[in-house]
């Protein structure tokens, strides 16, 4: 599980910045949202393994004890990793919204897509 | 719960969410801007002393949630010293943005992006959690997305392509490397992670995956933080973007946001990547010195004032993580003369290299007032010539001389001219790169100086000196702002030049502060006491905790 959970974040990573190097902005914007799921998806995988493998079960206190102790926490699922890319959904909701708006403004102001042609501003 | 270190968190915050329920009226969210902005000063001076008269750091836990499972807030020495910088440059910028900036960016809610901007930059240097850092820096990228793209033009969109682009793809590296280094140490508090890695033995042969893995992260966090902080070979966007918005904007950026990059390289790579530090430190310290190289040559061949200024900010972040390296290299060179016996010299490389970090903090505090105050003056320069391009102006010397003399003393300042505050904190890298022995890499930086010296005497010969030219451009008296207005733009200018004087006349105390936080920055384990005392405790007792810190490390061990 950890090893195809791996393969594919470093498939979402190789297919976002294949995106991002395109031309065109609309592709610009579908890499950098592919490369948040790259990396909530990384921290997902890296909140589940330890030494001895997979852990599985959900990451619930048993009862009158006050934190995840002993055997327990070593095959329970840490539970910070989702609680992390939750946060990190939420910001890159909001980032990736932006930047549609952005892309399309500046489609609309310089008439197009080709980030070949948005050089104006590098040229001294 | 401490309410006090928050304060510069909660501050800006309030004041950016009054501005929204006054948005109708510009008077009265001015009124509400500045006030908070003065409230904000206010806060930064009660956190500062509090810190000072403590002599230790503060800490702050959200709710009573206790570190590491909560959000903790961390005032040390460093984070004050930032984020009293903060306070004085948004005061400035905030009164010279009321008299240059138009009604429409205004009213399309400038003022609480803004004080958001602020909020977010406090929560950056005042948070104890890497996490809680990745979220201030989207809260932060968020309202400067916004602010540089503000009023729509086709320059400011094309410039704010390029910025978003470069600064997701950090903020993806920096989540990648967050999460990497949760499944090696199991931890993301600062003071925690500290503990945690220090107690791993990694030249044990056993632990060489973990080392290998934590230099992986280390880089990763490097290029994340280089690309915010604007460091070579990341710092592309920069020059690409800072001129297109207005100048007040670009000021504010240019004061704040890279050092923002540069303080997050500090404070990760000290308590966390102490593991490898011939390696790390090296690396950096080369792009530093690339980047001083790069950027100073860059600025070398522009016409435009704010290029010119945006290329020099690439060299100066150089100047400040030389600094960090130099002093990394020399604090970790002193404790293998002391495990080799050699007390002497041991002790020398500890001086040099609270130097050369002390010359660092100077270094952010007076480029954070003086490269800002830059900015604003092309601004200026702007307003009255309606260009900033150095070929199309002059003779702003006999037209204004005001301006001149503060530009004249900004300038010099950035340079590093002798009794202006750039002087102080070259002369401390300099002297601290000499004694640890790091000859060329204080040969290129005093080479940049001269260069840097060359831009600032380029401007000061083609705006100021040189008589206006006959097909140039001029703003018509009456198209000129009111003289209300220029006297807004004018007052912060003059005051942040004195400020560069008086920092560097009076350099002693503010000297003296940057050495103690220094120290503080070097010798983690009083920040790991403030933060945690029962993680300290467990340290005492040693056997208990490398058996702890075994489990928890064992992660990507097979």
């Amino acid at each position: 599980m950890v090893v195809l959970l791996s393969l594919i974040v470093g498939l979402i990573y190789a297919m976002s910045i294949y995106m991002i190097l395109r031309r065109s902005v609309v592709k610009l914007i579908i890499g950098l949202a592919l490369l948040g799921h790259g990396a909530n998806l990384l921290i997902y995988t890296a909140g589940m393994v330890d030494a001895s493998g997979v852990r599985g079960n959900p990451p619930l206190i048993t009862e009158g004890s006050y934190t995840l102790g002993g055997e327990i926490a070593r095959t329970v699922a840490d539970p910070l990793p989702p609680a992390l890319i939750l946060t990190a959904i939420v910001i890159s909701f909001a980032i990736v919204a932006f930047a549609a708006v952005l892309v399309k403004r500046a489609y609309q102001e310089v008439g197009t897509d080709d980030l070949d042609k948005m050089i104006s501003t590098d040229l001294a | 719960m401490l309410v006090l270190p928050m304060l510069p968190i909660l501050i800006p915050l309030t004041t950016a969410i009054v501005c929204l329920f006054v948005r109708n009226s510009i008077p009265a969210m001015r009124a509400v801007s500045v006030t908070g902005a003065v409230a904000l000063v206010v806060a930064a001076a009660a956190v500062a002393l509090r810190v000072h008269a403590d002599g230790a750091p503060i800490a702050s836990q959200a709710a009573g949630w206790f570190a590491p499972y909560g959000i903790t807030i961390v005032a040390d020495e460093l984070s004050v010293i930032l984020v009293v910088m903060t306070a004085i440059v948004q005061l400035g910028v905030l009164i010279y943005a009321l008299g240059a900036l138009d009604a429409r960016r205004e009213k399309a809610f400038f003022h609480p992006l803004y004080h958001t901007l602020i909020t977010a930059v406090c929560g950056a240097f005042l948070t104890g959690d890497i996490f809680n850092m990745y979220v201030w820096f989207e809260v932060m990228l968020l309202s400067s997305f916004v602010l540089i793209t503000l009023g729509g033009e086709r320059a400011q969109l094309e410039g704010g392509i390029k910025y978003v682009t470069l600064n997701l793809v950090s903020s993806a590296l920096f989540l990648t490397a967050i999460g990497l280094l949760y499944g090696l140490a199991g931890t993301l508090n600062f003071a925690d992670l500290h503990v945690a890695l220090q107690a791993v033995d990694f030249s044990d042969p056993a632990n060489s995956d973990s080392k290998e893995m934590l230099t992986l992260i280390a880089m990763l966090f490097l290029a994340a933080f280089g690309i915010k902080a604007a460091l070579w070979p990341f710092f592309f966007w920069l020059p690409a973007s800072y001129h297109t918005p207005p100048p007040v904007i670009a000021a504010i950026f240019a004061g704040l946001l890279t050092k923002v990059g540069v303080y997050s390289v500090v404070r990760v790579f000290t308590l966390v990547f102490g593991h490898d530090p011939g390696f790390v430190y090296t690396v950096l310290l080369v792009l530093a010195t690339i980047s001083m190289l790069s950027g100073v040559l860059g600025a070398a061949v522009q016409y435009e004032v704010r290029r010119i200024l945006a290329f020099h900010s690439v060299s100066q972040v150089g100047y400040m993580l030389m600094g960090f390296a130099i002093a990394s290299l020399a604090w970790h060179g002193a404790g293998e003369a002391q495990l080799a016996g050699d007390a002497t010299s041991a002790a020398s490389l500890r001086t040099a290299a609270t130097l050369a970090l002390a010359g660092s903090i100077y270094f952010i505090f007076h480029h954070g007032i003086v490269k800002m105050n830059l900015f604003l003056i092309a601004g200026l320069i702007e307003k009255r010539k309606g260009s900033a391009q150095l070929k199309r102006i002059g003779g702003l010397f006999s037209d204004d001389w005001p301006l001149a003399a503060v530009f004249f003393v900004t300038s010099m300042a950035l340079a590093g001219i002798p009794i202006l505050s750039g002087f102080w904190a070259k002369l401390a890298l300099v002297r601290a790169g000499l004694m640890s022995g790091q000859y060329l890499v204080i040969g290129v930086s005093l080479f940049v100086s001269i260069l840097t010296l060359f831009s600032m005497t380029k401007i000061w010969a083609e705006a100021f000196w040189k008589p206006q030219p006959d097909d140039g451009d001029d703003v018509p008296i009456e198209f000129r702002p009111t003289a209300g207005r220029m006297a807004l733009m004018f007052a912060p200018t003059a005051s942040f030049a004195a400020i560069a004087l008086f920092i560097g006349v009076g350099v002693g105390p503010l000297f003296d502060l940057c050495m103690s936080a220094a120290r503080g920055v070097l010798e983690p384990m009083v920040y790991v006491e403030a933060v945690n005392p029962a993680r300290l405790e467990a340290m005492q007792a040693q056997g208990q905790l490398v058996e702890a810190a075994d489990d928890v490390i064992g992660g990507l061990t097979p």
